[in-house]
């Protein structure tokens, strides 16, 4: 068996096209996975320059580095921006989804590709080109310095005359397109392709959250585009949906973007929950405690994420029913997060535990992502959210909840599946310093946001009293120990490359079941041509 | 790989150049309508939507090719190509909900501290909601009616009443879209009086141009049906057009409904 396998996937080699064909024209899931990690690495590098000018601007009170005039301040404000949609679109979905999800979906499920290969190539560059809008975006006119939210009248036209935030629109067009495809092909790949016996029931826990992060990206982006329209016919044709003085009213601009928007953290931190999910089971030697409660609690809080937006905007004058209903709504998804929570400390409990360098990635998820459920649970109230609105408070919440906890998630993930990916293992030593910096620099980095913005510091400011100054030093310094520990990631990433140790097909051995461990390492371009047979097999394996 | 080496049902597509070219077209309309936009020309825009149709044209005719093959589209793809385009229209009908959103938040003031106790507005004379809104009601149901009269011919394979009814299908359509723009020439209302307009544009606008869509979606299968492209059991491509033809219909129904009878009921003539 194995040697017909080998000499199989040997004559396949010799089979690969010609440069542009091979990476322009792709049809290959494999191939198109790697393109988005690629894009999704650049773009981080991008996107975290940005953040980390933010933190060096804040280091101290007073203006740094930005100059004190209206030009200053706007650029400051594009940072802002381009941080926020750069990590969101252009980082974590492009990595979790485009790239884990191409990678390992049809390996997992024992598919020989995705449902449409062209569509999903259509994706892959659908998404650069948004990228390269949005990048026109930052350099034009001077600018958007909406925030990620764009909100009106901000990014109208009266106060962003210039083509910068048309840009931002079509960019954020283009790449919504791009992740309807995407999800569009996820789903009909999941529900049409899995190998003979792997009913819905048996799917890996990663494949479930892919499922359930792809439905929501079909319902919800739509929306956004909807708004978008809007905004577009708004500042250009002469439409007043948001314009109070024609009979608009800026504030349905808030529920449109949040009606995508709420759900959009969730198609952020739900691949991260399947990838855990995989880790946590393999490390521990055990399948996932409670299988069927973890794919629910997932669909659960999909479908929860979809009536809870208008807790992002409690301040714009709802009544008090609205705010009670809001209230309560956003607090149900403690209920299925907790399940999920528990059913890994679960997992973990009397298991075989690896500390190898994903399961402390994903160790230290778990850790953040209770932190920011904490504080989720104090900014769910509403009347405690009128005083919490946009501080630091609500930054040090959706960083650890989302952002910091994505970003663990994905270097859990690509620890976990660099052997599957490039046949080499990543250097230990140095991957373990990476993580403990990487660790330690964003609690530095975000634990003082939870103290400053309780005390009072607005977000998306770029001075501040000298009351705040220590929070904030702090705070920069942990944004230089964490741009140490990037910087240490992309080493390690080079040393994989040039000199990782060769692994075989399942380098982590007993604990990791799922059908990608089935199959050489690095993955052969064409594979599960012969579909395995998973009947009466348990779930997960 | 030769398809005849296949050990599973699946359809592995070859690399395409339509992909990559698609998004530069994209990207050359996104570009050159924001030119446009600013006082620019629009030949920027132009240039990006013929590419674009360009690749529209070559993608879907491999699509086909690969259909009429014989061996790429098995029942398991076929299958696949269904589900795909139920999850497409799913999206759009999420789209025309963002749509249906603002006309509410405008018009209910549970929704909206800001909407409006007079619908509708001061100064706007609607349409009368029984001459030709009522008339392209009763054309684009017709249609419906029409459209299946074919797939029921089409399941029966009669290749003729197919064809017949797709020809009234279209051409139902065609008058829909005609009556659409004359109404729109007729009104009493600009494109930029107020949110009124705003509401009343764009989702009828889209409405229009997703039946022009449609429209075209359609003649492509009067011609495949004429080419013999479809059989009994085998019309992936036409369930396709009439699922979405079904979903232009129902999104009329409630924008009939909803934004030209509802409202322009509290209308008070001033004669």
């Amino acid at each position: 068996m194995a040697n017909s396998v080998e000499a199989h996937h040997g004559e396949h080699e010799h089979h690969y096209p010609g440069f542009f064909t091979r990476w322009f024209c792709s049809t290959n899931h494999k191939d198109i996975g790697t393109l988005y990690l690629w894009v999704a690495m650049i773009a981080a590098i991008i996107g975290g320059v940005m953040s980390w000018y933010i933190r060096a601007e804040l280091a101290e009170p007073g203006l740094q580095l930005i100059s004190n005039d209206p030009e200053g301040r706007q650029f400051y404000n594009v940072l802002v921006t381009g941080h926020g949609f750069i990590m969101v679109f252009f980082v974590v979905m492009p990595a979790m989804i485009g790239g884990f999800g191409n990678w390992f979906v049809p390996l997992m499920i024992g598919a020989p590709d995705m449902a449409f290969p062209r569509m999903n190539n259509i994706s892959f560059w659908l998404l650069a080109a948004g990228f390269i809008l949005l990048l026109i975006a930052a350099f034009i006119d001077g600018g958007p310095g909406t925030g990620w939210t764009v909100y009106p009248p901000l990014s109208s036209a009266d106060f962003h005359p210039g083509r910068a935030v048309d840009f931002g629109i079509l960019s954020l067009h283009v790449a919504g397109a791009s992740s309807i495809l995407g999800a569009i092909n996820f789903i009909v790949t999941i529900f049409n392709m899995r190998a003979p016996g792997m009913t819905i029931h048996r799917m890996p826990l990663f494949v479930w959250a892919m499922l359930i992060t792809a439905f929501l990206l079909l319902l919800a982006l739509p929306v956004l585009a909807g708004g978008l329209t809007m905004l577009l016919t708004d500042r250009n044709f002469g439409t007043s949906f948001f314009d109070p003085g024609q009979g608009g009213d800026p504030v349905l601009w808030q529920h449109l973007f949040w009606f995508f928007g709420h759900p959009e953290v969730y198609i952020i931190i739900l691949p991260a929950f399947g990838i855990i999910s995989q880790i946590v089971s393999t490390f521990s030697k055990k399948p996932v405690f409670g299988y069927l409660g973890m794919a629910y609690a997932m669909a659960a809080i999909g479908v929860v994420g979809f009536v809870v937006w208008a807790h992002h905007m409690y301040t714009v004058g709802f009544d008090v029913n609205t705010r009670a209903y809001f209230t309560a709504a956003t607090m149900v998804i403690a209920v299925p997060t907790g399940v999920k929570i528990f059913s890994w400390l679960a997992t973990m409990w009397g298991g075989s535990i690896r500390m190898e360098v994903p399961m402390m990635y994903a160790v230290a998820f778990i850790f953040l992502f209770v932190v920011g459920g904490v504080t989720g649970i104090t900014l769910a109230n509403s009347s405690a959210d009128l005083v919490f609105h946009d501080t630091y408070y609500v930054v040090a919440h959706f960083h650890y909840v989302m952002g910091i906890a994505a970003i663990l998630g994905m270097f859990a993930g690509w620890y976990y599946w660099i052997g599957k990916m490039s046949g080499r293992q990543y250097p230990e030593t140095l991957s373990r310093l990476q993580f403990w910096l990487f660790f330690i620099g964003v609690n530095v980095l975000f634990f003082p946001q939870h103290f400053s913005g309780f005390a009072g510091m607005p977000r998306r400011i770029p001075d501040y009293p000298d009351a705040y100054a220590p929070y904030n030093y702090i705070s920069s310094i942990g944004a230089l120990i964490t741009a140490v520990g990037t910087l240490l990631f992309f080493v390690v990433l080079w040393r994989t490359y040039a000199a990782g140790t060769r692994v075989g097909a399942n380098p982590w051995g007993e604990g990791a079941t799922t059908l990608e461990w089935s199959v050489d390492s690095p993955a052969p371009w064409h594979t599960h041509e012969d579909l395995p047979d998973m009947a009466g097999k348990a779930p997960a394996e | 790989m030769v398809s005849s080496e296949k050990t599973h049902p699946y359809h592995m597509v070859n690399p395409s150049k339509w992909p990559f070219v698609g998004s530069v077209a994209a990207f050359v309309m996104a570009t050159g309508g924001i030119w446009y936009m600013h006082e620019g020309p629009i030949w920027g825009f132009m240039l990006g939507l013929v590419i674009m149709l360009y690749v529209m044209y070559g993608w879907w005719r491999d699509v086909i090719l690969e259909a009429e093959n014989g061996l790429d589209h098995t029942d398991v793809v076929r299958h696949g190509l269904r589900m795909g385009m139920v999850l497409f229209i799913a999206s759009e009908v999420m789209f025309f909900f963002a749509f249906f959103w603002a006309f509410f938040d405008a018009t209910i003031p549970f929704l909206s501290r800001t909407a409006h106790e007079v619908w509708p507005p001061e100064g706007i004379i609607p349409f009368n909601t029984w001459t030709l809104p009522f008339l392209n009601t009763l054309i684009l149901l017709t249609s419906g009616a029409t459209v299946t009269y074919a797939h029921h011919a089409m399941m029966l394979g009669d290749h003729k009443r197919t064809a017949t009814g797709l020809f009234w299908t279209v051409a139902l359509g065609i008058l829909f879209t005609g009556t659409q723009a004359y109404e729109y020439g007729h009104a009493a209302f600009g494109f930029t009086d107020g949110i009124y307009s705003s509401t009343f544009y764009l989702a009828t606008g889209f409405h229009g141009f997703h039946v022009i869509v449609g429209t075209i979606f359609l003649i492509v299968c009067y011609f495949r049906v004429k080419k013999g492209h479809f059989t009994a059991e085998n019309h992936v491509g036409f369930e396709a057009a009439a699922w979405y033809w079904h979903f232009v219909d129902v999104v009329w129904l409630f924008l009939f409904c909803a934004i030209y009878w509802w409202g322009s009921a509290g209308y008070v003539s001033p004669t």
